[in-house]
């Protein structure tokens, strides 16, 4: 078992990032949105950093998985909850780890049952290998590389904790 | 088999909705759970997620039912679902043809879930029995014996107004109990729930012997029933389902049970009056009661939306995976 110490410091340099490249790409208050469970913790950080005016918005993509009819329903933590008018605006989704992608591209599903963004760009504390979609993170906190069957866990919200576990 | 182990399958998970009694206090609190979040739904742009997509879903009611129908029709659209709407007093069975063909030929349709209204007690639990693997199937309403969904949103609405600690509750259940398949439901999922006190309240004739033995407390005076209640569930008077002089008329039935501002004086001040519909004004409830502040009528339709999502979600079949 391995562990990422310094959380805390890798969302400081996220935060950084983010200034940056909303800055550079023009994008004038944009809006955040967390990915239920692990991104709405790491997205309450960045959004306090970043002096985000609109209130965080978060996502539960539990009813637009593309799993559904192999495995059914999944307990579901709490509601989606956009607190603002998507249309027309920049967001930025933020999730704990990027792996397959699709747990983004149902969120991207689901942001657009909400209306028509200008623009969405995502953050992710942890991007591993892995993908199955055509999809890509604006802002990374850490890349990691994992060995097959080897898993990333972010738990939280105080500490948070980054473990990877292999399973057998 | 048994009904537990009809609607439940080996992975304690919702497999057809059948009735309350059966389920556990965790299984119908999830329904709840799940509820509350598809009640966000509505305020999505696009009111719909795509859960079910692909999946048909056919409303089979060999009983009017408007309410129920739609709000069935609506729950299923919204989870992306296909909507098939079979009203049997214009279909097949008229013409002959068995409970058993018609299913059989849906199922050769490759329908996934019926959602079943008949005024047969019993029906959607011999549905269930016969049908195919793969399909789920809903009960809608089924003679006098249950209505879980209604319950169901029953319970989610008390929830919302009262909070989650049914322990303190006093509720009474108002009116026509010995037809009603809806009080029924909702006093096993009140008692489920670990409600503080669950009375019944009706005339002599409309309450059904041994009804103690249901878990409830039986009250023939309103005053007396409803005194310090938090909730108070009218039921409707189901005139078409009345054999016999059960009543001297709708008229004293209002004089002695139906509910009146001046009544509502005996209830808790906090008092929630409620009713599953369609009223009977000035039968049940005097129109100021029911158009008042305390009535949570129209927000049990809303919720009925909601609930019914959580229940089509659950109970719906899934692939090799999850059958096992």
């Amino acid at each position: 078992m391995n562990t990422i110490d310094n959380i805390p410091a890798i969302i400081d340099d996220m935060a950084g990032q983010l200034d940056t490249l909303t800055g550079k790409r023009g994008y004038a208050n944009p809006a955040m949105v967390g990915i239920h469970t692990g991104g709405v913790w790491i997205a309450k950080l960045l959004h306090a950093k970043l002096g985000i005016s609109d209130p965080l918005g978060s996502l539960d993509i539990a009813f637009y998985r593309d799993d559904f009819t192999r495995i059914g329903m999944n307990p579901v933590v709490q509601p989606s909850q956009l607190p603002f008018s998507i249309d027309n605006r920049h967001i930025i989704v933020v999730d704990d780890v990027l792996h397959t992608g699709r747990t983004i591209r149902a969120a991207m599903n689901e942001l657009f049952d909400y209306g028509r963004p200008a623009s969405i760009t995502l953050a992710t504390l942890i991007e591993r290998d892995g993908r199955e979609l055509p999809i890509e993170a604006g802002v990374v906190g850490r890349h990691v590389k994992l060995e097959p069957r080897e898993h990333i866990k972010l738990t939280g919200p105080a500490p948070l904790a980054l473990e990877i576990k292999k399973t057998a | 088999m048994n009904l537990k182990s009809l609607q439940i399958d080996d992975q304690g998970r919702l497999r057809h909705l059948l009735c309350i009694s059966g389920l556990s206090r965790q299984l119908l609190t999830e329904i709840l759970d799940t509820a509350e979040s598809f009640s966000g739904v509505t305020e999505q742009s696009i009111k719909k997620v795509p859960l079910l997509r692909g999946k048909t879903i056919t409303n089979l009611f060999f009983e009017a039912s408007t309410r129920t129908r739609t709000t069935f029709e609506l729950a299923a659209k919204r989870l992306s679902a296909d909507v098939l709407n079979i009203n049997v007093s214009t279909s097949s069975a008229v013409k002959g043809e068995t409970l058993l063909d018609t299913l059989r030929n849906l199922e050769a349709m490759h329908v996934d879930m019926f959602v079943v209204r008949h005024a047969d007690s019993g029906a959607a639990h011999f549905i269930a029995s016969n049908v195919a693997p793969h399909i789920s199937v809903i009960n809608a309403g089924d003679g006098r014996h249950s209505h879980p969904t209604q319950a169901l949103l029953d319970m989610f609405t008390i929830r919302r107004v009262k909070g989650g600690d049914f322990g303190r509750l006093r509720v009474a259940i108002v009116g026509d109990i010995l037809h009603s398949r809806v009080a029924r439901s909702q006093i096993h999922a009140l008692n489920l729930l670990n409600t503080g006190e669950v009375r019944i309240v009706a005339p002599k004739t409309l309450i059904p012997s041994h009804a103690e033995t249901l878990g409830t407390h039986v009250y023939h005076d309103l005053h007396a029933g409803i005194r310090d209640a938090d909730v108070i569930i009218m039921l409707r008077l189901q005139r078409e389902r009345m054999q016999g002089a059960l009543l001297p008329s709708e008229h004293e039935y209002f004089e002695l049970f139906g509910l009146t501002e001046e009544r509502l004086a005996y209830a808790s001040p906090d008092v929630t009056v409620m009713h599953p519909g369609p009223i009977n004004r000035g039968v049940e409830m005097d129109s100021e009661v029911a158009d008042g502040p305390r009535s949570v009528i129209l927000e049990q339709v809303t919720h009925g939306i909601a609930v019914r999502m959580a229940v089509m979600s659950m109970a719906m079949h899934h692939g090799e995976e999850g059958s096992v």
